[in-house]
């Protein structure tokens, strides 16, 4: 049944619904409302979980990092600075193996404090080793925590997942969301299988010790291959779940009017929706030009980019972050995909909504407008004042 | 012949000046501030207090985190810094070791203070560092919406704790005392002049100093529990709060509905980070 809700309260559904053993939480704007929605149905005893209202985000993780590899489902939110702080505990949930689920409300990050979106939080977890994906609207935030659980808790994956939505923009307006019913959420999510969990006193296991230099490498090598599988077990998730819901889930990304296009726009997060709008208008004057919004961006389908990209003229990759003194990351990845292909576009990054400058249908325009001519490589910024 | 009636103009209206607008950024009002909050006679209490003491500006510095009290580092004149979430007290402690004149000020709340940077406080407390810690404490996280922080009341109500909290909170004027202070004072924001005087002596004091500012948050925490507006929280400290000079910081403890201490707990001297530091750098050079 269709419902209006904001993003925060679809991530807080779809958790209720997947009801996992511990949320460890820390307040921070924007993310707060999630861990209040969650904490009113623990008290309502509509779900059983161990809701633990700790003193930091740093606490936050570390008790998720203590209660997953006790052998429990565990969840957990946070933004900007929170991220920045917990940072630390989640290279040691990637390294551990621990399949944590994490709602991250992008938000700037300081200095100065800002309170509203862009994705600095996001690309500062990056090489951290979780699995990250973008939802565009509060409907896809939903459905991907749902497929989270399913891929960060495979098996063969075992990493912690993070689903980014857009601060404000998605976390606090009111969409459509069309939610599944709970039994089927329940189902489709499994029970969950631990694995050398600390509470199975029957076969003791220890966690998280020394490796030195004869270990360590083996271990993140582990590490990577545990990511390398994630794309088959994303397109099995996604698909098993795109029949169940009825949703066009289908790949590591939307093609948007793509297969033809000339000029194109590769971006993640909520932005791309005003894209969409530019697009169709621009389709309608006969210009041929698509969009690429990246659902899974680590681990980042380079493969797949390349196919979907190869036949167009002229990409503009669109960063909510910067790597300073380089370009946006997202554009690195897209540009080092075609390292070795003859046949390739040429490539323009655009930085654009920094601590949550608007971006408007116009400057979606601005960029199709000026693809043609700008110098292949060029590092432009939208919405600036310069 | 009678004219038109004259159209009485209408007033112009002038916003009242606040009486310690030197030591304000005027270009940032109006504040954030929710109406009937604390947080503006702790301000103004502080900036009297300034008044009084009469120093040179330039040696004061005023550190903030992040929270409804940490709005302070940007609304007062003066060099001031508003940190990270937790962080107010070892970017103060920089501070104070690279300019030992600067008199440093730590503003903040009690979430801030005592949870995402609890470990600091007892730390700072310990080491005796000569700088004054004001905690307007409201029980709650005002600024994120009123959620749970570590002075909530038991059986108070916030957002993550709906149907009352159960963990014990932290009494701060006791948790002060023990980490080392040697200044401790509790007032609330009706004792405005006591308040004032308080501060006066913990900026005067040498040392680890602590005044904790009892505050109404109308917006959150009053709201879930029923408190009614600012004024009524007011009202319920004049008929609650015990002026106990001295008393023991043990018995300290705040229980909703029951009378709660006020007065100064801990007044004492004894040596500064920095006299201990220098001390023992005369020690080492005497030996060479
Ligand atoms: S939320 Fe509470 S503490 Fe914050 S400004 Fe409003 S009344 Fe004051």
């Amino acid at each position: 049944m269709k419902k209006t809700m904001t993003g925060h309260k679809a991530v807080a559904e779809a958790m209720r619904q997947i009801e996992p053993d511990v949320v460890a939480v820390y307040p921070i704007t924007p993310q707060s409302e999630i861990a209040e929605y969650y904490a009113q149905y623990v008290a309502d005893g509509i779900v059983h979980t161990e809701l633990v209202p700790v003193e930091s985000e740093h606490s936050a993780m570390s008790a998720c990092v203590g209660a997953a590899a006790a052998g429990a489902r565990v969840m957990t939110a946070t933004a900007s600075q929170g991220l920045a702080l917990l940072i630390e505990v989640l290279y040691i949930a990637a390294g551990l193996r621990l399949p944590i689920v994490m709602a991250l409300v992008n938000r700037a990050l300081s200095a100065p404090i800002n309170i509203h979106c862009d994705h600095a939080d996001a690309y500062l977890a990056r090489d951290a080793g979780a699995i990250q994906i973008f939802a565009e609207s509060a409907q896809e935030a939903y459905d991907y925590m749902i497929m989270a659980q399913r891929i960060a808790e495979n098996e063969r994956v075992r990493l912690p997942l993070i689903v980014n939505l857009d601060g404000f923009t998605l976390s606090h307006s009111v969409q459509v969301v069309e939610p599944l019913p709970d039994e089927e959420v329940k189902q489709f999510v499994g029970e969950f299988k631990p694995v050398y969990p600390l509470l199975d006193v029957e076969n003791p296991a220890t966690w998280g010790p020394f490796a030195m230099p004869d270990y360590y490498f083996e271990l993140k090598r582990a590490q990577q291959a545990g990511m390398e599988t994630v794309p088959e077990v994303f397109l099995k998730v996604q698909e098993e779940y795109a029949k169940l819901s009825g949703r066009p889930y289908k790949g590591f990304f939307e093609g948007y009017k793509l297969e033809d296009a000339e000029r194109a726009i590769v971006i993640m997060g909520s932005t791309a929706g005003t894209a969409k709008v530019v697009v169709d208008e621009l389709r309608k004057k006969g210009e041929k030009v698509g969009l690429l919004k990246v659902w899974l961006w680590r681990p980042f389908p380079k493969e797949e980019i390349v196919k979907a990209l190869s036949h167009v003229a002229k990409v503009a990759v669109l960063d909510r972050a910067l790597s300073f003194g380089n370009m946006g990351a997202l554009y690195l990845d897209v540009t080092s995909a075609f390292v070795h292909r003859e046949e390739r576009p040429t490539f323009v990054n655009y930085i654009y909504g920094l601590g949550g400058r608007d971006t408007t249908t116009e400057h979606i325009e601005q960029v199709f407008a000026e693809l043609d001519a700008a110098r292949p490589g060029e590092l432009r910024y939208l919405g600036l004042r310069e | 012949m009678p004219g038109k009636p004259k159209e009485k103009a209408a007033p112009e209206f002038v916003p009242a000046r606040h009486p310690m607008e030197k030591y304000l950024r005027t270009e940032r009002l109006p504040h954030i501030w929710c109406a009937g909050c604390g947080l503006g006679t702790a301000l103004s209490c502080f900036l009297f207090a300034l008044d009084e003491l009469g120093w040179d500006l330039d040696s004061v510095a005023v550190v903030s985190g992040i929270g409804c009290a940490g709005r302070v580092a940007g609304y007062v004149r003066l060099d001031s810094y508003h940190t990270t979430h937790g962080r107010a007290l070892p970017f103060a402690t920089g501070l104070k070791l690279a300019k030992p004149d600067l008199h440093v000020v730590v503003f903040s709340g009690d979430g801030d203070l005592f949870a995402i940077g609890g470990n600091h406080f007892i730390h700072a407390a310990r080491r005796n560092i000569d700088m004054t810690v004001i905690c307007v404490n409201n029980f709650n996280y005002g600024m994120t919406g009123g959620q749970l922080g570590p002075t909530t009341p038991l059986e108070a109500r916030c957002t993550t704790a709906p149907y009352g909290n159960f963990e014990p909170p932290f009494n701060l004027v006791y948790l002060a005392a023990s980490a080392g202070a040697t200044y401790v004072a509790r007032w609330t924001t009706l004792h405005a002049r006591r308040l004032q005087h308080a501060m006066v002596e913990a900026l005067s004091r040498k040392g680890f100093t602590f005044v904790e500012v009892i505050s109404p948050c109308p917006t959150n925490y009053g709201r879930r529990n029923r408190l009614g507006e600012g004024l009524d929280e007011m009202r319920y400290y004049a008929e609650h709060a015990v002026i106990r000079h001295g008393a023991d910081p043990k018995e300290a403890d705040i229980v909703p509905g029951k009378d709660f201490l006020i007065g100064k707990f801990v007044d004492m001297e004894k040596l500064t980070y920095l006299e201990m530091y220098r001390a023992k750098v005369a020690q080492l050079k005497g030996k060479r």
